[in-house]
């Protein structure tokens, strides 16, 4: 079957099999491997893209039902050489280790962010709690939300300013 | 906590110009991490690439009668369908463990364990592969599995090994360690002896990346490139080239990046293989990528060890002596990754940090109808066993005695000045000072407010509890003369180019699997030679441009290749030194180094930099007598013992009396390593680790049914901590160098995998006091602790 649907900005159409899952079309046929691929069962959250702006585990999600919607994958965070703020917050914060895990974790932890820009430890806790990092024991990913929050919130303080 | 104020969240400048050396660094790695640009196993794609897919057995004990691979070969895109019979006539059906007994890589008389490799599919793409899988039709004849470890040598016990001729049970070794007379008389004389038996149940590494492989052999060649994920990529060509007889110049290994080791990747295993006899079969580079039930059915386990163990004391708390009685599991092959000398790893350590008069260790390690193994999951060769064991008999002993938990042991500490000390059982601990490290961790925790507030808790029918652990590992193997894996020395590598415009490449035959080698390397050569980490590139993972060494695994790599590293780029400095005479016309005995320079003494406006030195080293113009051109130098280092890292470790639980549902409130890790080179990468270490340590406490265990069955095959059924279930870390350190390694660093990596159970199994076990518990099993689910505050324990396995 064909299907048609924009990934990081790019309207990608491809002929695929009816079964093949999100993680696959976006490694194998669009050669995207920075979303990984880790359970077969939604535990791990190392697929983790966006469909229309939320969340999802890409290895329970089917090309198909992508069709015709919006993905965002980790090689659409940064901006060029810019990285994203949460992408530096990790770098600041020691926020990965193997590296396995993160790509699913900055796209959890940015929607975290664009939906509540100053979130307590519990409610990065909560968000991140379907991902699992075998790394890090998760404080330094917690730090690396709360760095790229607060660097934010001073951004748009200094642009208010700048404005005024 | 406090860790996590954003006053702490302060601006870090990557600072890997300028202070050149130790110190916290951003780690080189991360750039191309953290854009989704990393290149793991299964982000390789050639061209022409076929996907293997490998057939299991669904039993852990049965004949196999028949294999019919017709209608597999016929469906569609399929390229190869291989079983046992073909590996057979190519002698390929069995290989050799790490530990020197043999493991079949696809069965051909009978099925040992549920998940074991029987056929392999090669097809165009994953999925069609996948499909071909159901359509072979294997006929089983089922045999009575041996799963309970503890009726594995009865007399009519099936016998699982009969490929080994001979063989009438189901034994695979005897060990012993310590003095047995010495111990008894100890043990017979003393005020008083506490015994219990602890399990430490199978667990899994699972590392979020699972094992495969990418095969391309090159007919033409004969040359084959192997895309694994491996943590020992040399020790892996050497044994491919031995097991498959290729050629081993015409082998390269590629450990590319690696989604998490924790010893899961460091045997060789059948998928591997099968992907390089499908990539011969078919003349196609072949992919073989795991699923995770797949890892955690059939890859190496971890632990499985049942220990009676007994601790001998005075009546006022001077520990006497410790011994201990262990039945190991290690499934149905003995696959065992550890130096060939020491078949229970390095269990012997488990006297722990105290200064004792005797001990002693029986060890009886069997096969059952499970997934071969033993040795994984930051394991530091079975020391996470022993520590346990310590850890968990001194508190038993702390019960019986009503004697604080910290006290017994700060009684007992093997002191400063008896450093080098030598054990009960011969390991010669090199370096350490356990009471500041004590005490800073109880300082930290507050401890003495912590029992106060415990007390009133009680009072009030609430259930704290607070659990100590302190350790002694023993990382950083070889040396060579007493250990090896399958002949090869544990010795390690480093090659260390620097350019003519003074940037430099090292090479490492360790290869790092999160650990952030890339940064880490970069900066002890930055310290040794005073050029900034950010002109160091270094190499890993490539046996095609990296020197032989065993690899990374039991928290080595600082230990062996980052003495390596230290003293390669002491050569390269001894060099640049006579370069520097020349260049300065003053003997070497008048120069001075001053960290990226060497100065005249006396003048120090004279000086040449090691960046000037090494285009001299490439320029035109005379060398001094007998000195080569270019400034490289190359080393194997071979450790002369092993380092002894130490922790105390401090954990708060809280569980809630209705549900027995256990939280830990805090956790305090002081740990010593000895020279800390990056304190960030040290603490996610450390991080890590006792994560890991919540999850085999309270929650991580691969379990079977009778039938063998596994219970634990994915992530809905083996339980791993997410950011809920760990509070955030409190880490402290204190600094005891090592007196031998040449930067006086010390393994770390482990450290808090191996010092974190017995804490929060002790802090859990103090919780239940009020209802007479003196021990109680992990993994310490609500169901368990129920059944233990209800005097109802009862062994996990």
């Amino acid at each position: 079957m064909q299907v048609t649907m924009t990934v990081n900005g790019t309207e990608y159409t491809r002929e695929i099999e009816g079964r093949m899952l999100l993680v696959h079309f976006l490694r194998d046929v669009l050669g995207l491997t920075g979303t990984h691929w880790g359970c077969d069962t939604s535990n791990c959250g190392v697929c983790v893209v966006w469909l229309d702006g939320e969340p999802v585990k890409s290895c329970t999600v089917l090309a198909a039902m992508a069709g015709g919607h919006e993905v965002r994958t980790v090689e659409g965070l940064a901006n060029g050489a810019e990285l994203d703020p949460i992408q530096e917050g990790f770098r600041q914060c020691h926020g990965l280790q193997c590296g396995f895990c993160t790509p699913g974790m900055l796209m959890t932890c940015r929607a975290l962010l664009d939906r509540n820009p100053d979130p307590t430890e519990g409610e990065i806790r909560e968000a991140i709690s379907g991902q699992i990092c075998r790394c890090t024991g998760y404080s330094s990913i917690i730090r690396s939300v709360r760095w790229a929050a607060v660097h934010e919130a001073n951004a748009a303080k200094e642009e208010e300013v700048a404005q005024a | 906590m406090t860790d996590l104020q954003d006053s702490k969240l302060t601006e870090f400048e990557d600072n890997d110009q300028n202070p050149v050396g130790f110190g916290r660094m951003l780690r080189k790695e991360d750039a191309r991490l953290l854009r989704g640009r990393g290149r793991f196993v299964d982000d390789v794609q050639l061209p022409g690439m076929l996907h293997l897919a490998i057939l299991r057995s669904p039993f852990a004990h049965a004949s196999i009668v028949s294999i019919d691979t017709s209608a597999a070969e016929a469906s569609p895109g399929v390229k190869a369908v291989v079983t046992g019979e073909t590996l057979k006539g190519l002698g390929l059906a069995w290989m050799p463990t790490l530990s020197n007994d043999v493991q079949a890589v696809l069965a051909t008389d009978k099925v040992r364990f549920q998940g074991q490799e029987v056929a392999f599919v090669v097809a165009e793409d994953r999925y069609k592969a996948r499909d071909a899988l159901e359509l072979i039709d294997v006929e089983y004849d089922v045999l009575e599995p041996v799963v309970d470890v503890r009726k594995s040598l009865a007399p009519d016990a099936p016998i699982i090994r009969t490929d080994l001729e001979g063989k009438a049970d189901n034994h695979v070794f005897d060990w012993e360690t310590g003095d047995e007379e010495e111990t008894n008389r100890v043990f017979a004389s003393a005020d008083v002896v506490v015994k219990e038996d602890i399990v430490y149940p199978r667990v899994h590494p699972a590392p979020m990346e699972t094992c495969g492989s990418v095969a391309d052999f090159d007919p033409v060649e004969g040359r084959l490139r192997l895309w694994s994920t491996t943590q020992a990529p040399h020790a892996h060509r050497t044994l491919y080239a031995i097991v498959a007889g290729l050629p081993e110049h015409k082998i390269q290994v590629i450990a590319p990046d690696i989604g998490g080791g924790f010893g899961n990747k460091v045997p060789i295993y059948p998928g591997y293989v099968l992907s390089i006899v499908g990539s011969i079969v078919t003349g196609k580079p072949v992919k073989w990528m795991e699923d995770r039930s797949e890892n955690l059915i059939s890859t190496g386990f971890a632990r499985d060890y049942i220990m009676r163990a007994e601790i001998a004391a005075t009546r006022e708390g001077k520990i006497l002596a410790i011994r201990t009685n262990v039945l190991a599991d290690h499934g149905a092959f003995n696959g065992t990754a550890a130096p060939v000398k020491y078949p229970a790893g390095f269990f012997g350590v488990f006297t722990g940090s105290y200064d004792i008069q005797a001990a002693h260790c029986k060890m009886t390690a069997v096969y059952t109808n499970k997934a071969p193994g033993g040795v994984a999951y930051a394991c530091s060769f079975r020391i996470t066993e022993a520590v346990y064991l310590v850890e968990r008999i001194v508190d038993t002993l702390a019960y019986e005695l009503q004697m604080d938990p910290a006290e017994l042991r700060l009684k007992n500490f093997i002191q400063p000045d008896q450093f080098p000390y030598t054990t009960k059982t011969g390991w010669v601990y090199d370096s350490g000072n356990y009471e500041p490290t004590m005490r800073l961790a109880m300082e930290m925790a507050g401890y003495d407010e912590l029992r106060k507030e415990q007390a009133e808790k009680r009072a009030r029918g609430e259930l704290m509890g607070i659990g100590i652990a302190f350790f002694t590992e023993a990382v950083g193997a070889g040396p060579r003369k007493n250990m090896d894996i399958l002949g090869l020395g544990m010795a390690d590598g480093c090659e260390l180019r620097v350019h003519p415009t003074g940037k430099a490449v090292v090479r490492l035959s360790v290869k790092t699997q999160g650990q952030g080698h890339e940064t880490t390397f970069a900066q002890i050569i930055a310290e040794e030679l005073g050029i900034p980490p950010a002109d160091i590139d270094v190499l890993h993972g490539d046996t095609d441009n990296t020197p032989f060494g065993l690899g990374t695994y039991g928290s080595r790599s600082t230990p062996v290749s980052g003495a390596a590293a230290a003293l390669v780029a002491r050569k390269v400095r001894d060099k640049a030194r006579l370069i520097a005479s020349a260049m300065l016309e003053v003997s070497v005995a008048d120069l001075d180094w001053v960290k990226g320079a060497f100065q005249v003494k006396g003048d120090p406006g004279k000086s040449v930099t090691i960046q000037e030195i090494a285009f001299r080293a490439h320029g035109a113009g005379d060398l001094p007598d007998g000195v080569e051109g270019g400034l490289e130098a190359q080393i194997c280092y071979n450790p002369s013992n092993l380092t002894y890292p130490h922790g105390a470790y401090i954990c708060v639980v809280d569980i809630d009396p209705g549900t027995a549902e256990v939280k830990v409130r805090r956790f305090i890790a002081v740990d010593d390593c000895g020279t800390r080179i990056n304190p960030m990468i040290i603490e996610g270490q450390v991080h890590g680790g006792l994560t890991d340590g919540v999850g085999m406490a309270l929650m991580e265990m691969i379990s079977f049914d009778e039938d063998g069955n596994c219970l634990g095959a994915s992530l809905m059924d083996y339980l791993i901590p997410t950011a809920l279930e760990v509070p955030d870390w409190e880490t402290g350190y204190t600094v005891t160098p090592s007196p031998h390694h040449p930067i006086g660093a010390k393994g770390v990596g482990e450290s808090a995998t191996v010092g974190s159970p017995p804490a929060i199994v002790n802090a859990v076990v103090d919780a239940l006091k009020p209802f007479g518990v003196r021990h109680a099993d992990m993994p310490l689910t609500p169901s368990r602790v129920w059944d233990a505050m209800r005097g109802q324990a009862t062994p996990p396995i």
